[in-house]
């Protein structure tokens, strides 16, 4: 990773921030900071690395963005107010390096902008990791499983939305804000699940993207450490991701009973089982923040199991029957009946299945096929292999299928 | 900015006619709050509002084909039943929604109105 790099990885929601705080005008400020990353590629090889990157780069952006407002009508009466506004803005650019309070609520009215509720979850979701994170529209458009144009182009509806329909930049009054860094949670969620999604392959570089999703929660929670909502997540991301490396072998994906752990990270593991043990998750907690230690609790028990065998079904059964009652919802019944067949047996695995439906989804007779082939019943296992592999819609795990169901006695 | 913010739906409140007389004087004392917090709010005003006539007595213009009808009732597709209406200038969204949560719990839609500068 170059200098350069080093810096908008590091600074670009931060840069995107201040110059936001500053102008106001989203729709300015990201193009004016993109012209001044490709305007340092061009010249920081030349002249040298300066000794404050980020300033060089506020500099630029906020010439570009002077320029763009001197050539509009509003600048003409506005700039000089803009001018010495830019003047007292110079400070907080010098002092980036250290994080001030300025600048830290900055980055958090630019995390609360691109996560708010009259935002479409999966445009919050991209716009949170281009303008906090600054990563490239086409590795969004990877994560999301869309061409690239579809990703520029929602990328591009959500910024109109914000300015046409008044979303502020701005931190909520303290009664509305934990909600609101619900949302925020939700959202980065969503944009970690998205790397880890089925597509036409296994596609080890969406699982990496995922990880961008990880950074967000860094920077959000890095913002609000107390948060259990994020506190939470972040455990359950790092205990998810801890197992990338192991999923995929020769192109197939490896269930997590038959995957190498020496190939788990274990460092975040560690961390992981740290944060399920922060005291900020100790008190009364939001159902979201309850499913999200619940769901990491479960993926410590797999994380901290030395071998599949070692697993503690019994436990994770438990805490299954807890997530059910904070946050019911078809896929946590799906994996207690898996839990529940582990622990007491396939039979009791198709009883905890019984009624189970997800729309659009093969996964519960997936399922059930292979409780009934555990159980011996071999012709309604190979009725109900058809049924999924019918209804899967993604070639990786369909040929899985189609394979148990070949290997059917 | 200005926002048109249309009451659109009751919601899982009961229709007008159904509420006893105190509960129509408490959905009054709603809309009086609503005025006046307004009033209070830095950056807030309300420009207009009113309550409307029901959708039975709404007229929808249409022009196809060069030839203008009239036909009764709203667009069925669009909103099924207009309550009210406030137009209100207010700083950003967020005010906003705040404020009309003083409100009954209608079903709303906020429109901003087109910045022309």
């Amino acid at each position: 990773m170059t200098d350069l790099e080093q810096v908008v990885r590091q600074e670009w929601g931060r840069l995107v921030a201040l110059l936001l705080a500053q102008f106001r005008r989203l729709d300015l400020v990201e193009d004016a900071l993109g012209d001044a990353v490709e305007s340092a590629s061009r010249r920081w090889p030349e002249d040298g690395v300066p000794d404050n990157p980020a300033a060089w780069l506020m500099t630029a952006a906020r010439r570009r963005v002077l320029d763009r407002l001197r050539t509009e009508e509003v600048a003409r009466r506005k700039l000089p107010v803009l001018l010495t506004d830019a003047e007292h803005h110079q400070e907080g650019a010098r002092t980036m390096a250290d994080a001030g309070s300025l600048v830290e609520d900055d980055v958090l009215r630019l995390v609360l902008m691109c996560a708010h509720p009259a935002l479409a979850p999966e445009s919050a979701g991209a716009l949170s990791l281009r303008l906090v994170l600054g990563v490239p529209t086409a590795d969004i458009a990877r994560l999301f499983l869309v061409p690239e144009p579809t990703m520029a182009a929602r990328i591009t509806r959500a910024k109109k939305r914000i300015v046409g329909a008044g979303i502020p930049f701005a931190v909520p009054d303290s009664s509305v804000l934990p909600e609101r860094l619900d949302i925020v949670a939700q959202t980065a969620y969503l944009a970690f699940t998205a790397g880890y999604s089925p597509g036409t392959g296994p596609d080890l570089l969406r699982a990496e993207l995922s990880g961008e999703a990880i950074r967000l929660v860094r920077v959000v929670l890095g913002l609000r450490p107390e948060e259990p909502a994020l506190v939470a997540l972040l455990a359950l991301m790092l205990l998810q991701h801890s197992r990338r490396d192991a999923r995929v072998r020769d192109g197939r994906l490896v269930l997590l009973s038959d995957q190498d752990r020496t190939r788990w990270h274990h460092d975040e593991v560690a961390e992981a089982t740290r944060l399920l043990a922060h005291p900020s998750l100790a008190g009364p907690l939001s159902p979201l923040a309850a499913s999200y230690v619940l769901q990491g609790r479960i993926a410590a028990e797999h994380a901290t199991a030395p071998t599949a065998a070692d697993t503690r079904w019994d436990r994770i059964v438990e805490w299954y029957d807890l997530l059910l009652q904070v946050a019911p919802s078809p896929s946590a019944r799906l994996a207690r009946a898996v839990a529940v067949a582990e622990d007491r047996g396939a039979a009791a695995g198709l009883d905890a299945l019984e009624g189970l439906e997800i729309p659009d989804s093969h996964r519960p007779v997936a399922v059930r096929a292979e409780l009934l082939a555990r159980t011996g019943d071999v012709d309604a296992a190979r009725a109900a292999y058809d049924q999924a592999i019918a209804a899967c819609r993604n070639d990786v795990e369909r040929e899985f299928l189609v394979g148990r169901r070949a290997d059917l006695p | 900015m200005k926002y048109l913010v249309l009451l659109i739906g009751d919601g899982e409140l009961k229709a007008w006619p159904d509420h006893t007389e105190e509960e129509q004087q408490e959905v009054m004392r709603q809309f009086e709050a609503f005025d006046e917090a307004c009033r209070e709010r830095e950056g807030v005003t309300i420009l207009a509002g009113e309550a409307l006539a029901g959708p039975s007595h709404a007229t929808t213009v249409r022009t196809r084909g060069g030839r203008t009808s009239l036909t009764e009732g709203p667009y069925a597709e669009v909103i099924e039943a207009m309550g009210g209406f406030y137009l209100v200038e207010a700083p950003d969204l967020d005010v906003l929604v705040e404020l009309l949560g003083i409100l009954p719990a209608y079903d709303i839609q906020i429109s901003p109105a087109v910045d022309p500068y």
